[in-house]
């Protein structure tokens, strides 16, 4: 982990080294930051970076860490999970069907409140064994109380680790939250990343306190009974009273993490990328933001006026705001790097999600068309954007189009 | 005219729960006989898989499938026109293996309708623990050993028919005698059953109980919480530790008895219950170690007292001790209370004894049980008893 160099901003009392690290490295280095008390790992790839440069950091004395490599992925967020309602800090992750193998212990973990934070490695699903990208892994726990964001670059990926440990470990929320990183795009290539100082961290994240729910001898409870249907009824509700406040304490950390480290992310939700005047826009989550942002600056110089609106958060879901945000478009095209086999109008998980917030948030209702593709890690590229977004002026312009097309795809 | 009749099985779990079901069955395919729609079920929430704990199988049957929709549009009865307990240790109450406090057997029983008990005792003795309540009901019993069998056997002594008969006599209106009959010939293909459905019919009869007469105890219940009040990440408070407590006569404090939890009694997963005589323990611990359900408060002398509100009779206590005699495991029907051996002993050791000695004659033999429960060969020692009521009645 190369330092290349070190700026401070005395006004501002901003301290940062800038390194060039892959976007795992920039998670493990947020790890280190935010003083994780025990980590779980068990190798697959993409997620198997982040362990890696852990298990660095521990051996070389940066950090101090109960570093344990499980026999699976089950026990991996099983331990972790136990250690968390012991009040321990934690950090774990997996990909693909590592993450699947882990299934129990992620379905269990919202209930109990448990605020483990994880990287997931995007990684498609087996069959075919596939090491590429794909988002279905994580979006597979996308109804069952877990906190989901999507970043695009290794800065993001830090700065959202932070931001991750704040908003999971609030009182008020307490439940688990998984950063997806786009296999190899994110989590294997290197950029300059800028690492704010320890000190700066402590201040913008407190100590982890569960409170009366701390299992420990000092106050003795009694967790995950078995019980029947007098109970899980109002357990649910619970879950969903923490889903009732979670956007506006991922806002209020956002101010206070651009108060702290002077770095702005807007709209913690949604990034928008020059949609102030523009006609259509394109939508998707992670890493193809590179290619989309370079096709829409080549489809602008001839006149096409596209924007690009980047999901960071899918759950919880700003649906109201982003119904107003794409309220003002002729046409919207989603881009899903994921699959959602059966669903309404055979679309992708984000196209539905997207649709459903539209009918109830939107006055407009311009059509939203969904775009299938870069799936197990095939490139997104700047020409297949070019045609996405050729169909999708198509539609603004009253042509009808099919509501689902695969892109990149050999005919 | 549309007519909705319901019959709910009170059982043992593991041991009869699939007696209960054949009862319902039969109930269903009998009243089917006379051109009857009918569903059986068993409460979900309780738990026939679990040893010895109170489950409820429902049959409901109706003149048409409307009313029989109408009937199955809530989870189960909260009306019942006939309500059979196969163990009369039930009498007691039941609570489901969720807690929700206990309830009587009679508590569904529609006013005026009928409550049948298999049992060897008569109808005083069972009203000492069956609850009192305001409307009137009948009682009748059948004449009986409770029929228990395991997980994976069916113990083939006739209760099932026995029973279908009873209930052709009890309620006319769901079915007679002859469907009954019908029933057992054509899918349960036995003359000897159907026999065992008639004399169960004719010798049947029930005795009136009245507004107020029966077990006048004070019924343990609690409100459920709603979700804001709910401790949130499906945590439980733990108990407090506990503490020394006071000897009935001198009154000074000594031992140590567990805080227990306020919602969580065992009362009616009885079967059995260990009585303890206090004069030959010799204080080795092996009950108190070994008590799965750590219900045994060490008095202030340094003995074991199996404290009732804990204890779910599994009878290990009694397996493990040396003593001979000390701890015998006896049915639960044989008493009307909750209350502690070791203060009876207290206050009176000499009538404690004698009663205890009374008690332990009831015990059944322990060399070949295990765990408290029923035994290889236990059938066959009963079949004579079985024989004399078959014959009796």
């Amino acid at each position: 982990m190369a330092t290349l160099t070190q700026s401070v901003d005395e006004k501002k009392k901003i301290y940062e080294q800038e390194a060039l690290i892959t976007g795992a490295e920039a998670i493990a280095i947020a790890c280190k930051l935010a003083n994780v008390d025990v980590v779980t790992a068990y190798p697959i790839r993409p997620y198997d970076t982040v362990m890696q440069y852990i298990s660095q950091l521990v051996a070389d004395g940066e950090m101090d860490c109960e570093f344990i490599v499980a026999e699976g992925e089950h026990s991996q967020f099983e331990i972790v999970k136990h250690a968390s309602a012991c009040g321990a800090r934690v950090f774990c992750g997996s990909s693909g069907v590592g993450w699947m193998y882990a299934m129990e212990a992620l379905t269990v973990s919202p209930a109990l409140r448990i605020p483990m934070v994880c990287m997931v490695g995007n990684r498609a699903l087996d069959d075919p064994g596939a090491f590429g990208v794909e988002h279905n892994d994580a979006l597979a726990v996308r109804d069952l109380g877990w906190l989901l964001t999507w970043v695009d670059s290794a800065q993001e990926a830090l700065d959202t680790a932070l931001i991750a440990y704040r908003v999971a470990e609030d009182r008020r929320i307490l439940v688990p939250l998984a950063i997806s990183c786009d296999g190899a795009f994110l989590t294997h290539s290197q950029a300059l990343v800028k690492i704010p100082a320890a000190e700066q961290v402590k201040k913008f994240l407190p100590r982890y306190d569960r409170g009366d729910l701390l299992l420990h001898p000092d106050n003795v409870i009694s967790v995950a009974p078995q019980a029947n249907e007098d109970w899980v009824m109002e357990v649910r509700r619970q879950n969903y009273a923490v889903t009732e406040i979670t956007c506006d304490v991922i806002r209020e950390v956002y101010a206070d993490f651009e108060r702290t480290f002077g770095r702005k992310y807007g709209n913690p939700f949604f990034e928008e990328y020059m949609t102030e005047d523009a006609e259509v826009v394109l939508l998707g989550m992670g890493t193809l933001s590179t290619p989309v942002k370079v096709a829409i600056r080549k489809l602008r110089e001839e006149g096409k006026k596209v924007g690009f609106v980047r999901l960071r958060w899918f759950r919880p879901f700003a649906g109201p705001e982003l119904a107003k945000c794409l309220e003002r478009f002729k046409a919207v095209g989603v881009i899903d790097r994921d699959f959602s086999f059966g669903s309404p109008n055979l679309s992708g998980v984000v196209a539905t999600e997207v649709r459903s917030a539209m009918y109830t948030g939107s006055s407009t209702r311009p059509p939203v068309l969904c775009f299938i593709g870069g799936l197990g890690g095939r490139e997104v590229t700047v020409p297949d954007v070019e045609k996405m977004t050729d169909i999708v002026f198509q539609a603004a312009q009253g042509k009808a189009q099919p509501l689902t097309q695969w892109i990149g795809l050999r005919g | 005219m549309a007519q909705l009749l319901a019959v709910e099985i009170i059982y043992r779990g593991v041991f009869q729960k699939t007696l209960a079901k054949n009862i319902t069955r039969g109930i269903v395919l009998a009243a089917h006989n006379e051109g009857k729609l009918g569903i059986s079920f068993g409460r979900y929430g309780d738990a026939p898989e679990r040893n010895g704990i109170p489950g409820k199988s429902f049959a409901i049957v109706a003149s048409d499938e409307q009313t029989l929709e109408a009937g199955m549009a809530q989870y189960e009865p909260k009306q019942v026109d006939v309500t059979v307990v196969l163990d009369d240790t039930l009498c007691k109450g039941t609570e489901s293996w969720a807690w929700y406090g206990l309830r009587p057997v009679n508590s569904a029983l529609k006013p005026g309708r009928t409550l049948i008990v298999i049992s060897l005792q008569d109808a005083p003795t069972l009203l000492k623990n069956i609850h009192r309540r305001e409307q009137p009901y009948k009682l009748g019993i059948v004449k009986g050993i409770a029929s228990f069998s395991g997980m994976w056997v069916f113990k083939d002594d006739h209760t099932d028919v026995r029973v279908l008969g009873t209930i052709a006599k009890a309620l006319p209106e769901l079915f007679g005698l002859a469907s009954v009959e019908k029933f057992i010939n054509e899918k349960l293909k036995s003359s000897l059953k159907v026999t065992s459905a008639r004399t169960a019919f004719e010798r049947f009869s029930a005795v009136d109980v009245k507004p107020g007469q029966g077990n006048p105890e004070e019924l343990f219940k609690f409100d459920l919480p709603g979700w804001g009040a709910m401790r949130s990440g499906v945590s439980i408070k733990g108990q407090p530790q506990g503490g020394p407590y006071a000897d009935p006569v001198t009154k000074e404090l000594g031992g140590f008895r567990p805080a227990r939890n306020e919602l969580f009694k065992k009362y009616s997963t009885r079967i059995m219950r260990p009585v303890v005589n206090f004069a030959t323990c010799t204080k080795c611990t092996l009950c108190w170690l070994n008590c799965p359900d750590a219900s045994f408060d060490v008095t202030p002398d340094g003995t074991y007292d199996a404290n009732l509100e804990a204890c779910c009779g599994c009878g290990i206590c009694e397996a493990v001790c040396p003593v001979k005699d000390c701890i015998r495991m006896v049915n639960e029907s044989e008493f009307h209370d909750n209350n502690s051996q070791w203060v009876e002993f207290k206050k009176d050791k000499g009538a404690y004894l004698k009663s205890l000695e009374a008690t332990i004659q009831k015990a059944e033999p322990i060399e070949k049980r295990t765990h408290g429960f029923r035994y290889r060969g236990q059938y066959q020692e009963q079949v004579p008893a079985a024989l004399e009521i078959a014959n009796k009645g």
